[in-house]
């Protein structure tokens, strides 16, 4: 079983997925490794990371130094194709024209979704994660605690490959003995703020990332993972095999055509191919989902993208993993006389309590890492580094004036110079004018990788006022209503920023850094990144333990239509300090097992 | 400086078989390209790669979009770019790297973002020509060395007004024209890009610079 056309759709699959990121992977890799029929639908095109990435590329092999465009919003090697913020004929509206209270959308039609070209920042959400209304007196508790997923956390590191350490910080969960793998060691810059942090009480600690340090353990981790399943162990040690560590150069964000990085495509979807119990439908952009008499999920309606035609394909259980927003849309487009306000809504609660993280940055010079002796700092490119929330105590006694934690990234290096990486020289110079000629060589010589930067995310409970809902009037070119977000920040979390950006300059200030501009405490609305901008908004369709006031169970299932999962950010009921990417794929491979059970009961 | 490029590599060749992309492997050396003449004040005629480009394949001025320069303001541009950026005793100028190509390719771009620097760099290209016939030269081209110099240092003074920030513009793009390019990127001590079997961290000489011992871990 392959990539098909819709002329090659069977009849009979137990299992349609709708997206093939990390929530659609991972479902498509337990089911199909388990010998359920499957389909995945992807909106975007098939996109194979081993052939299509440039990894080794400076930016003058790429038109305007790779520079991001309308074309291509994050530069011209991101890993994105066919994606964006904005994308001609797919509009989403805004309900407010505050420019504060705007939301912004990300989206990535291609094979693998966001997987391609996300930061492969992997953290476990910690035990007070699952507790936020228990803990903080606001928002919502999860209907699981941290104990129903330690397992799957333990199970989703191993398959995909994690490195990182157990540092024993409060509310950050050791990974099992055996698990991550070694963190890659830290850069000059890194050191030097762990240093100054830990004299007014702050760790630095190495961060978790979804990169291969070293091969993966095909002779160990196969069996541990599928026990009792030899094919299944075997598909997946060959697929170990193929992929090669870290070579330590090259921006993830490229993509990564050796597998040293994960994304879904080499990770989920190549494995599951293998198993034959696979196929992948490309350009399929689902219109709905559709009900029998029961008032069961029968399928799916969908528009080929090639030639514009709708098609149905049916199967035993339909999951949406199209990423949280997305698959709100499905839901609230798939109206019928049962369900006259979208399918699963019976509690009017799809589209609500959209959750992000609350971030700011800062960042600033380090006079002591001027004029360095040039050496390679790239390592696994990007962040290595960060300081996981520090505060949990204080939390507990009641001593802040906001409910949410914060870690922060730290990012320092020497890494591969872009347009802009001499543009701030003037100003650390002492020029008033537009240096040139030696000058701005020596400058550049002596300032490039001085800067480090902190960039802060943190923790959201779901409210009221963010939310999104259909669009009485905008459609996309297909005829499908388009969503209409809303967007709020409270007072609590804009207290959250303040308090960010209090730590990360207090930081600075003990190594001695020149910052350009003083901590924003006094109007943190002005720090605030944007509603969407961090590309971690969850929620939308919430797990609970009650019908009246959640969309799904504690299996993502919606408590309204029982074949009916979802396997993206949508279930979750907050947003945790940590990023979401590695819950989604938890939360998925727990879901997975729970349908297994029930086609094997016949329940579906 | 003692440069601590000593690093155990891998063999850009064993590396290159890792990555399966056979076209990843072609590196780009810069190239001479001959500017299409057009008239400046035209607006661009060009259109954007799209949203699904071949993100593999080399490019390179002018294979994208039609390029805007005439033959004698490529000369300009040229000369601009080895005062923003000459040649010293650790690295080759500007145009030696085609920088003044990439300006071209940069202000003959169809996305909306470029279309400023267009009209300020070829107004600014058209000021200094003007100046220097003011001067009693042809062109800002047929002046002297010195006197070039002494009116782009006039022009670095003022870097919000006109001209001084058309002098702005050009030195925002000539250095990050420059070192993105790899004999730049060298010059700044960009020493990455080179795939390792192993990343052992800052070498023990920094790390003694900066007072810091190694990780432990």
């Amino acid at each position: 079983m392959p990539v098909i056309s819709p002329k090659e759709v069977q009849p009979d699959y137990d299992v349609v997925i709708v997206g093939s990121g990390a929530g659609g992977g991972q479902m498509a890799y337990t089911l199909t490794m388990n010998g359920a029929k499957v389909l995945v639908m992807e909106a975007g095109r098939i996109f194979d990371p081993a052939r299509e990435t440039a990894m080794m590329h400076t930016p003058d092999m790429a038109p305007l130094r790779a520079m991001p465009t309308p074309d291509k919003q994050y530069g011209f090697y991101d890993s994105s194709v066919d994606s964006g913020w904005e994308i001609p004929g797919e509009p989403y509206t805004n309900a407010s024209k505050e420019e504060k209270r705007q939301f912004f959308w990300w989206r990535q039609r291609m094979l693998g979704g966001r997987t391609n070209h996300w930061g492969r920042v992997s953290l476990r959400n910690g035990p007070y994660d699952f507790k936020t209304k228990s803990r903080q007196g606001i928002g919502f508790d999860w209907p699981i605690s941290y104990d129903d997923l330690h397992l799957y956390y333990d199970k989703v590191e191993m398959l995909v490959g994690i490195f990182g350490s157990n540092e024993g910080v409060e509310n950050v969960p050791h990974s099992s003995p055996g698990v991550l793998l070694p963190p890659p060691k830290m850069r000059a810059g890194e050191l030097l703020t762990k240093k100054f942090a830990k004299k007014i009480g702050i760790d630095v600690v190495p961060v978790h990332r979804a990169i291969l340090t070293k091969q993966q353990d095909a002779d160990r981790l196969p069996a541990i993972l599928h026990p009792g399943n030899a094919k299944a162990q075997k598909i997946l040690a060959e697929n170990m095999r193929s992929r090669a560590k870290c070579f330590f150069a090259t921006d993830c964000h490229r993509g990564c055509s050796i597998g040293a990085a994960y994304d879904s495509a080499t990770v989920h979807l190549r494995p599951a191919l293998k198993t034959g119990n696979l196929d992948i439908l490309p350009n399929a952009m689902v219109r709905e989902v559709t009900l029998n008499k029961e008032g069961k999920a029968k399928g799916l309606s969908y528009i080929d993208k090639v030639d514009g035609a709708d098609h149905h394909v049916s199967a035993k259980v339909v999951v949406l993993a199209a990423s949280s927003q997305e698959s709100v849309r499905i839901l609230l487009n798939s109206k019928s006389s049962l369900f006259p306000d979208g399918l699963a809504n019976s509690s009017g609660k799809v589209g609500k309590y959209i959750t992000d993280s609350v971030s700011s940055s800062f960042s600033a010079q380090i006079p002591a890492l001027e004029n360095l002796p040039p050496h390679n700092e790239d390592g696994t490119v990007g962040q290595q580094a960060y300081v996981p929330w520090w505060l949990c105590k204080e939390h507990t006694a009641g001593r802040l004036d906001f409910s949410g934690g914060y870690k922060f990234i730290v990012g320092s290096g020497r890494r591969m110079p872009k347009m802009s990486s001499v543009r701030g020289f003037d100003r650390l110079a002492g020029r008033d004018g537009t240096g040139f000629g030696t000058d701005l060589k020596e400058d550049a010589r002596r300032f490039y990788g001085s800067t480090v930067g902190f960039g802060a995310q943190g923790a959201m409970a779901a409210n009221d006022d963010c939310f999104s809902e259909l669009d009485p009037e905008v459609k996309d070119k297909w005829g499908i209503p388009v969503l209409r977000f809303h967007w709020k920040w409270s007072d609590d979390e804009l207290k959250q920023i303040a308090h960010q950006q209090e730590s990360m300059a207090s930081i600075f200030e003990t190594m001695g850094a020149r910052i350009s501009r003083q901590p924003e405490t006094g109007n943190p609305l002005k720090v605030i990144k944007d509603g969407g901008k961090i590309i971690h908004e969850v929620g939308g369709a919430i797990m609970g333990d009650n019908p009246k006031n959640s969309v799904t169970d504690q299996w993502s299932r919606t408590w309204d239509v029982p074949n009916l999962v979802l396997s993206d950010g949508a279930p979750f009921p907050n947003t945790a300090d940590k990023n979401p990417t590695l819950t989604i794929m938890a939360l998925a491979w727990r879901a997975a097992d729970h349908v297994l059970d029930e086609l094997k009961k016949g329940n579906v | 400086m003692k440069d601590f490029d000593e690093t155990p590599r891998i063999e850009r060749r064993v590396a290159m078989e890792w990555i399966i992309s056979a076209a990843a492997a072609v590196p780009f050396l810069g190239q001479t390209v001959i500017g299409a003449t057009s008239d400046s004040a035209a607006p661009v005629s060009g259109k954007g790669y799209g949203p699904d480009p071949n993100m593999v394949k080399v490019y390179k001025p002018g294979d994208l979009w039609p390029l805007t320069f005439s033959t004698g303001q490529r000369e300009l541009v040229i000369v601009l770019c080895d005062i923003i950026i000459p040649a010293d005793e650790q690295s080759p100028s500007a145009s030696s790297q085609g920088v003044h190509d990439f300006v071209d390719e940069w202000i003959s771009s169809p996305y909306s973002a470029q279309t400023s620097d267009r009209n300020l760099i070829l107004k600014g290209l058209a000021w200094l020509d003007e100046e220097g016939v003011r001067q009693g030269s042809a062109n800002f081209v047929a002046m002297s060395a010195e006197a070039q110099l002494k009116i782009c240092q006039e022009l670095s003074l003022k870097p919000k007004e006109f001209p001084g920030n058309f002098f702005w513009k050009m030195r925002d793009l000539v250095a990050g024209g420059y070192y993105t390019t790899p004999v730049g990127m060298r010059d700044l001590g960009y020493r990455g890009n080179m795939p390792m079997p192993e990343w052992n961290g800052p070498p023990k000489g920094v790390l003694d610079l900066l007072g810091l011992e190694p990780e432990s871990r």
